[in-house]
Formats: structure tokens, C-alpha cells, sequence
């Protein structure tokens, strides 16, 4: 067999990995790397400072009364439990409002919907997703105030403000989430005779159920630490409140707000409160994405 | 062997909004035997099959004329709910299409938990063994059937999906290309298995193998368009033998010789 041209060692090897071009394309490869690497580290940068600076501060505060005794009747000093109840209450019962109608108006959006009403639908759920925080807490305080007369402070009043900012998070996510349905399912369903509220009920939502889970804790954690609208919904009080309808509610962030305002005779414990409730909210937003995460494995298990 | 329904086909032409995919049609697709429905991409074979089971009318803006009668029942008569029409008229579609959150039970299931009221285990469990039976699934799935569906491989998917899809005993069993997203081996599998549902089903089976329909279909319904932009049209209906012998037309003859298409 004669010997192929290519084999000889004076032609150059198309495979060799020394030539100029290859090493140009390596040289390329790792600046872009190098580059997308520093991009990650800028931005992760803040967030761990501010983890850190929070912890720092917070942590010192963290004590068991913090988390046990309330400040009713103590001078400069106390425990959050009324802040951290009533942000547990007041975010819950929004999450109670918002979102059944998130859910519902994106499962509109994607399943029923046609034309102009959809559309309609679609901008205000975009006007609405612009609403700053402060006025959806007016809104709040003047559908009550129409009801109860002025001043009135319900921890529901927070609640409904809140869901107010919920609602155009969660329609959004949702909707994304049962987008991703693949239609063949859905024909799947039709060509067994399946009704539409049927397919959508028990095949559309349970396949889309880890999306529709981020969907809400995103929207849940958008919201637990909003201040200004809770500020003018359900006031400033020292004691515990369990009842949303009853009255004035505590909860973390005007907490940590008020703390740093007026912080009275002991300025120093009374920042390290603050901080220690920054450092709470914290803790619930961690606690409510790893439960997100949680739910989708153990879905995603069963399923795959 | 069951006598499944006859479909009877009008002047019907099919319509996307302005655009007209179909038009025409009129042919009697026979009971318990295999009519394939095959000719170029674009003919209109899958919107017509759509059209067979009230499907095509989820496309927004599609439309209906003329008449489909299953066994002198008009299907689009006023009054005749789309949901009872499919519960008649089965379909297995291109991919296989499982439910992800269902187990292989569940999904061959589903067309009863769907749709009936409450019915006993064993009544059920039954159901189930028998549809996998008859979708020559059953030997594979057995020990399994509470694992997800989706963990089978495509072949044995598309199977489930025959049996997801006899599981609740339709009269019609409509399959748009059920095996082109399969293997030679998973192919022959299909086919063998068409076969022998027709004893129970009148079968409508689109495809673009022209080997398929010549194997596996009594029928054969060839469809063509002649220029792009125009509607599709039924050229020719007949015994399978004899169109891919000595067709009428001479399209028909052109296409199954493999001159275009």
C-alpha cells in the first residue's frame, strides 16, 4: 500500500494541536472564561458583603427573648415576638388572597384567554407589577378607611396591600411555569375525552406544580419584607397580636425600622435589634426558597 | 371480533382561519379494518384525521364544513359535545406523549379517572392489565407499574399510549404517525399490534412510510396538493393492493413509485 501524502512527516497534521490558530482559539477560550469568572465573583460581591454585614451586626441580637417576649411595657428593650408573628400573620393571609387569584388569572392567560380581553388582562398585570410598594399600602388603608372611618389599623389591611404586589408576581411566574406544558398533554387528555377544566385540573397544574411552587415563594419573598406599605396599613404596636382583624399588628420590617428611628435611651441594643430583624427576614426568605427547593426535589422524584 | 363504527365523510373541507388545508373530502372509512392516510407534507392527512375526532377545532380559528357521520351519527351536529365525540374516537399522537407525573398504572388509567365516576380496584386493575395486553406491553411493564412512565423508552412510551388510549374502549382509533419517532424493531412492534386491534377498532393510521401503509393497512387514502398554497385534496381511496398496483390516477401512481413526495 502506498503511503498516504498526509502520513509523511514534512506535511503539516490538520490535527496538530500546536498550530497558530489552535493556540490563538485556546488563548481566546480562557480570556472569556477569566472574563465571565470576574463578571460572577462583581456580583456575587455584594451579596455576600451584605450577608456578612448583616450577620455581624444581627446575630448578637439573636437571643431568646428576641424570638419569645414581646415589648409590651418595657422601656428601650423587649423582644420581637409581636414582629416576628405579625409578619408571619399579615405575609400568610396575603399569600391566602393573592394567590388563588394569581393562579387563577394565569391559568386564564394561558388556557382560556383569546384576544382582546387577554390582552387586556396581560398589560393591567403589567401596569400592576409597577405599582410602587407605598401605593398599594394607600390603597389598602383607603378601601378600609371607606368601611372602618379614618386611622383604622387591621394586620388584614397589610395583608390585602401586599397581596396587591403579590398578585402581578405570581400571575407572571405562573403563567411562564404552565407555559412550559407541553400542548401534546393537553391533547393527550382532549383525545381521551377529557373537559378542558379536567385536563387543566389534573394534568395541566400537577405537571407544571414545581413552577407554580417557585411562582409563590418568589412572590412570598418579594413581599415579606416590604415596610412602607405595612407602615400606613397596620401601625406600630408593642404588643402581641394573633388576629389580623383586631386592631394594630407588629411585624419585622417597620420593626427594624422603628428600632433604628427612634431608638430612645439605649441606642446601641436598640440597633442590634434592628439588625437582628434585618437578619431575620433574611432567614425567612432563605427558609422559604429552601422549602421551594425541597418541594420541587421531592416532586421531581416522584415524577422522573 | 367487535363490530366497530363506520365513518362516513361529506364534502368535508377544513380551514385555518383564511387559510383552506383541506377541501372536499368524501370517502367511508370501513369498520375493523386499517385505513393508512398517506401523500406529501402539507396534503392536509393530519388535519383531516384531526378533524375525525373534533381535535382540530382546538387550533384557534379553525373550521369545519360538510358532513362526519359515525355510524349516521353527525359528530358535528348541534348539540354533540366535542368531550363525548372523543371519548368515542381515540388518538395516539406523533411522539409519544405519557404524563409526566402519572405512573405507567396511572397513565393507562387515566382515561377512566379522568372522565367516570369512582370504580373498583380490581375493576380497575383489570382495565389496566387487559389494555397492556393488548398493547403487547404488558410482559415489559408488569413488575413496574407504579414506576413513572416517562422511564420507559420511546417504543414501549408509544405503547402506553395505545393502551392509555384503548383503555376506554373507543370505537375509532385515529394514530397520526405513530411510529416515526420509533426504531425499525419498536416500528414492527407498532404494527404487529395495529393488526390486531382492528378485530376491535375501526382504525385510521396516518404516515409517511410508504412501506407502513402498504403492510400494515387494508385501506389506503392517498392525498396530495398540487401547487404549495392550495388546499389538499383526497385523490384516490382503496383497497391497499390495488393502489400501490395499479392506481386510477395517475398522482397516486407517481407518489407510491416514489417519483416525488
Amino acid at each position: 500500500m502506498a503511503a498516504r501524502a498526509g502520513a509523511s512527516p514534512a506535511a503539516p497534521s490538520l490535527l496538530a494541536s500546536r498550530s497558530a490558530a489552535a493556540r490563538a482559539r485556546r488563548l481566546r477560550d480562557r480570556a472569556a472564561t477569566a472574563a465571565i469568572g470576574a463578571a460572577f465573583a462583581l456580583a456575587m460581591l455584594p451579596l455576600a458583603s451584605l450577608l456578612y454585614e448583616v450577620a455581624r451586626r444581627g446575630l448578637p441580637g439573636l437571643g431568646a427573648e428576641f424570638f419569645t417576649a414581646s415589648a409590651r411595657g418595657v422601656v428601650g428593650g423587649g423582644g420581637a415576638a409581636h414582629a416576628v408573628v405579625g409578619t408571619l400573620v399579615i405575609t400568610g393571609v396575603a399569600v391566602v388572597i393573592a394567590v388563588p387569584i394569581g393562579l387563577l388569572a394565569a391559568i386564564y392567560l394561558t388556557e382560556y384567554g383569546r384576544g382582546r380581553p387577554r390582552r387586556a388582562l396581560r398589560l393591567l398585570v403589567d401596569v400592576m407589577s409597577g405599582i410602587p410598594s407605598i401605593v398599594a399600602g394607600l390603597f389598602a388603608y383607603a378601601l378600609f378607611e371607606l368601611f372602618f372611618g379614618p386611622g383604622i389599623r387591621l394586620g388584614v389591611m397589610g395583608s390585602v396591600a401586599l397581596a396587591v404586589l403579590m398578585v402581578p408576581v405570581v400571575v407572571r411566574s405562573a403563567e411562564e411555569a404552565l407555559k412550559v406544558v407541553p400542548g401534546s398533554l393537553r391533547e393527550a387528555a382532549y383525545a381521551l375525552g377529557t373537559p378542558q377544566w379536567k385536563t387543566i385540573a389534573r394534568v395541566v397544574v400537577p405537571t407544571a406544580f414545581a413552577g407554580l411552587v417557585t411562582a409563590v415563594m418568589l412572590a412570598t419573598a418579594r413581599v415579606v419584607g416590604e415596610t412602607a406599605p405595612l407602615l400606613v396599613t397596620t401601625g406600630v404596636i408593642d404588643s402581641l397580636n394573633v388576629n389580623p382583624f383586631d386592631g394594630r399588628m407588629h411585624n419585622l420590617a417597620v420593626y427594624a425600622y422603628t428600632e433604628y428611628r427612634s431608638p430612645g435611651a439605649f441606642r446601641e441594643a436598640a440597633f442590634e435589634r434592628a439588625w437582628a430583624a434585618a437578619l431575620t427576614l433574611i432567614g425567612i426568605v432563605m427558609a422559604l426558597s429552601l422549602a421551594a427547593r425541597l418541594i420541587q426535589r421531592r416532586h421531581a422524584r416522584r415524577t422522573a | 371480533m367487535r363490530r366497530a363504527k363506520t365513518i362516513e365523510v361529506e364534502g368535508v373541507s377544513l380551514h385555518y382561519g383564511a387559510v383552506e388545508a383541506v377541501r372536499g373530502v368524501t370517502m367511508t372509512i370501513e369498520p375493523n379494518k386499517v385505513t393508512a392516510l398517506i401523500g406529501p407534507s402539507g396534503c392536509g392527512k393530519t388535519t383531516f384525521l384531526r378533524s375525525l375526532n373534533r381535535m382540530h377545532e382546538l387550533t384557534p380559528g379553525a373550521r369545519v364544513a360538510g358532513r362526519i357521520a359515525l355510524d349516521g351519527e353527525d359528530i358535528y351536529a348541534p348539540g354533540v359535545d366535542p368531550v363525548e365525540v372523543r371519548r368515542l374516537v381515540g388518538m395516539v399522537f406523533q411522539a409519544p406523549n405519557p404524563f409526566p407525573t402519572m405512573s405507567i398504572y396511572e397513565n393507562v388509567a387515566a382515561g377512566l379517572t379522568l372522565n367516570r365516576r369512582r370504580m373498583k380496584r380490581a375493576e380497575k386493575d383489570a382495565i389496566v392489565e387487559r389494555s397492556l395486553r393488548g398493547a403487547h406491553l404488558w410482559e415489559e411493564v408488569k413488575d413496574r407499574l407504579h414506576k413513572p412512565g416517562a422511564s420507559l423508552s420511546g417504543g414501549q412510551q408509544q405503547r402506553l399510549c395505545i393502551a392509555r388510549a384503548i383503555a376506554v374502549e373507543p370505537e375509532v382509533l385515529l394514530m397520526d404517525e405513530p411510529c416515526s419517532a420509533l426504531d425499525p424493531v419498536a416500528t414492527l412492534a407498532i404494527e404487529e399490534l395495529v393488526a390486531e386491534l382492528k378485530s376491535r377498532f375501526t382504525i385510521v393510521i396516518v404516515t409517511h412510510n410508504m412501506q407502513q401503509a402498504a403492510r400494515a393497512s387494508d385501506v389506503t387514502a392517498f392525498f396530495n396538493v398540487e401547487r404549495s398554497g392550495e388546499p389538499g385534496r383526497l385523490v384516490e381511496v382503496g383497497p391497499t393492493e390495488r393502489i400501490f398496483t395499479n392506481p386510477e390516477r395517475q398522482a397516486t401512481e407517481d407518489y407510491v413509485s416514489g417519483r416525488f413526495g
